[in-house]
């Protein structure tokens, strides 16, 4: 029997609250899974699961307009009718457009045309924790949801061609177009949190989302003990709302020296407080997973 | 003068640094958070809110009676928000960009466009400063409009600041777009300095003056420094790594009023800035 491959995604609202070194560390304990990078604005978690690309693919993110000066009679329909107001003084701003075709629809004198651009590249790396597949955009780019949705589909290929059981995602932080591409369809939101009142505020909009597309989610608190009435604030809210609390990761300076260091936490500060707290996080998400009809068995190395 | 605050990494101080930065600016200046996606700016302002409004594109709906059934809609889309089954066209509204491609091809007028709320604008007084913010609905994915709408509140004001969202993509170029600065907050990490240099692409494209704020800094991590010096960004300000200034932010407070000498920092800061 095939099994089906789950989906872990990792979340914050707010950024900066650990997410990438989360997603790192459960990399390792995973055994070797796929990692998406869908956090295609800020992808940062090759700098901490190396890995040379073994397959580069262009990102075709979508049509952008030019305007012909040639043809050109400064009509001025194009830039009246754009509503992204991406042209000015028959110039189409390329950041702007979005590529809605409506200047070539308008233009008398067949000046605006439409066409395709490569907006991003996609990377699929193998690292010593698994396959990695991740992106860079083109700076200042829209369509990031696209793109992270891109980088999933292709990080599930691989789960398929592999035969690997689980596919971690790291998502942006944020609700909008990536995020809605990270949390749509995965077996669980793991959402990343902290306790400030930013974060709790970001946090509950997060849990608001993964709602809204029927996504199970549970939270971990990063940094817990930097504001204790605050976590116990969250906590509270978390069961009112009926999420699990999956972890409780302490301010840990061995942390941060793990970024600098380039490595996961698993490997730069292994039984530091935070990598054991990390460690406990995962072995929850495994026995939620299995707890899951169906599951695929994982082996914990 | 306009000045952006933006960070390509989240989670940098970028709320931090623009919200005591318009506090401490004397005079005339307005703050406002595009973060829509997180706004968080009226978390430690605390400002009394005067109104709230919707936030909306227009998407179209289609008179059925005057519907052929063309399908001339559903190709002028870009964006597969229109969908022809069997004669009949479908909308798909969270897929609509508000183009109004398809009003313009139908050959009927059969499509009438209407808003859709996909976000909101708060606006009040945090005591003598005005704050607006924008929120984007959940589940919504088009932050952009709300971001523009917002900006749109850019007028009759000596300063404003405004709160970027994180990130390298269309929402943070529609945030900084016409700024006088931008403030490119981020931590002496590899995470900070691979996000900084992307954001400092855009901004070097949209030709934005730009200066570095590096957070929680104790000097030594080279290559940001390295970085920095060869391409010219001045940096403006360092943020010591201080637990005390942590805690204070996850409680909401602002450093201006309780961190000593912050003040005085920020605004040294905004005269570099207006220098
Ligand atoms: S394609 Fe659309 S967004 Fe781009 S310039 Fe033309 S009208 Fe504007
Ligand atoms: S509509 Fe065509 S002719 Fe008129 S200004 Fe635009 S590109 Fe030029
Ligand atoms: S307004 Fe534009 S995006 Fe929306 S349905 Fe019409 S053509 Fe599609
Ligand atoms: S273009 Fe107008 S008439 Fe044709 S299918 Fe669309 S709505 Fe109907």
């Amino acid at each position: 029997m095939k099994r089906p491959v789950r989906q872990v995604a990792v979340l914050s609202g707010k950024g900066g609250t650990g997410k990438t070194t989360v997603t790192a560390s459960l990399a390792c304990y995973a055994g070797r899974p796929i990692v998406a990078d869908c956090d295609v604005d800020a992808s940062n978690l090759s700098l901490l699961l190396q890995g040379t690309p073994r397959s580069r693919h262009p990102f075709i993110g979508g049509l952008k307009a030019d305007i012909d000066p040639a043809r050109c009679t400064s009509c001025g329909k194009c830039e009246d009718h754009c509503r992204f107001r991406a042209i000015r003084s028959m110039k189409v701003d390329h950041m702007a457009c979005e590529g809605c075709g409506v200047c070539q629809l308008v233009c008398p004198e067949g000046a605006a045309v439409l066409h395709e651009t490569v907006s991003g590249e996609i990377f699929v790396r193998d690292t010593s924790h698994g396959t990695v597949v991740d992106a860079e955009m083109m700076p200042g780019e829209p369509n990031s949801g696209k793109l992270a949705a891109r980088v999933r589909t292709l990080a599930m290929e691989e789960a398929k061609i592999q035969d690997s059981p689980l596919v971690l995602i790291d998502g942006p932080p944020g609700t909008g177009c990536p995020a809605i591409s990270s949390v749509i369809g995965v077996d669980l939101a793991l959402i990343v949190t902290e306790p400030t009142r930013s974060g709790g505020h970001d946090l509950g909009r997060v849990i608001d989302l993964a709602s809204h597309f029927n996504t199970p989610c549970a939270v971990i608190i990063n940094k817990h003990d930097l504001n204790p009435d605050l976590t116990i604030e969250i906590i509270h809210e978390c069961q009112r709302r009926g999420v699990q609390i999956m972890g409780l990761l302490p301010f840990d300076e061995q942390a941060g020296e793990a970024i600098i260091s380039g490595l996961p936490l698993p490997e730069s500060a292994p039984d530091s407080p935070a990598e054991m707290a990390v460690r406990a996080v995962w072995e929850k998400v495994l026995a939620f997973l299995e707890g899951i009809p169906d599951g695929p068995s994982i082996t914990v190395r | 003068m306009k000045i952006a605050v933006a960070s390509g990494k989240g989670g940098t101080g970028k709320t931090t640094i623009a919200v005591n930065l318009a506090l401490a600016i004397e005079g005339d200046v307005q703050l406002l958070d595009c973060d829509v996606e997180g706004p968080n700016a009226h978390l430690f302002l605390r400002p009394c809110i005067e109104s709230v409004r919707p936030v909306g594109i227009s998407t179209p709906r289609i008179d059925a009676d005057r519907c052929l059934g063309c399908g001339k809609c559903s190709d002028a889309c870009h964006f597969n928000a229109l969908l022809r089954i069997r004669k009949k066209i479908k909308i798909i509204q969270n897929l609509c960009h508000g183009c109004e491609a398809c009003q313009l091809v139908c050959p009927t007028g059969a499509l009438a466009l209407e808003p859709r709320r996909i976000g909101s604008i708060s606006e009040g007084m945090a005591g003598p400063i005005p704050i607006a913010f924008g929120e984007l609905d959940i589940g919504q994915s088009l932050s952009v409009p709300v971001i523009r709408e917002l900006k749109a509140l850019v007028r009759g004001h000596a300063h404003t600041v405004i709160d970027c969202p994180p990130g390298t993509s269309c929402p943070v170029v529609e945030a900084v777009q016409g700024c006088d600065r931008c403030l490119m907050v981020t931590e002496p990490t590899p995470f900070g300095l691979h996000d900084l240099k992307i954001l400092a692409k855009v901004l070097g494209r949209m030709g934005v003056p730009m200066g570095a704020i590096v957070n929680r800094d104790n000097g030594t991590y080279e290559p940001l420094e390295e970085f920095c010096r060869s391409s010219g960004i001045p940096v403006l300000m360092r943020i010591p790594f201080d637990r005390r200034i942590a805690e204070l932010y996850s409680r909401g407070e602002v450093l201006v009023d309780t961190y000593p000498g912050f003040r005085e920092r920020m605004v040294g800061l905004f005269n570099q800035v207006r220098a």
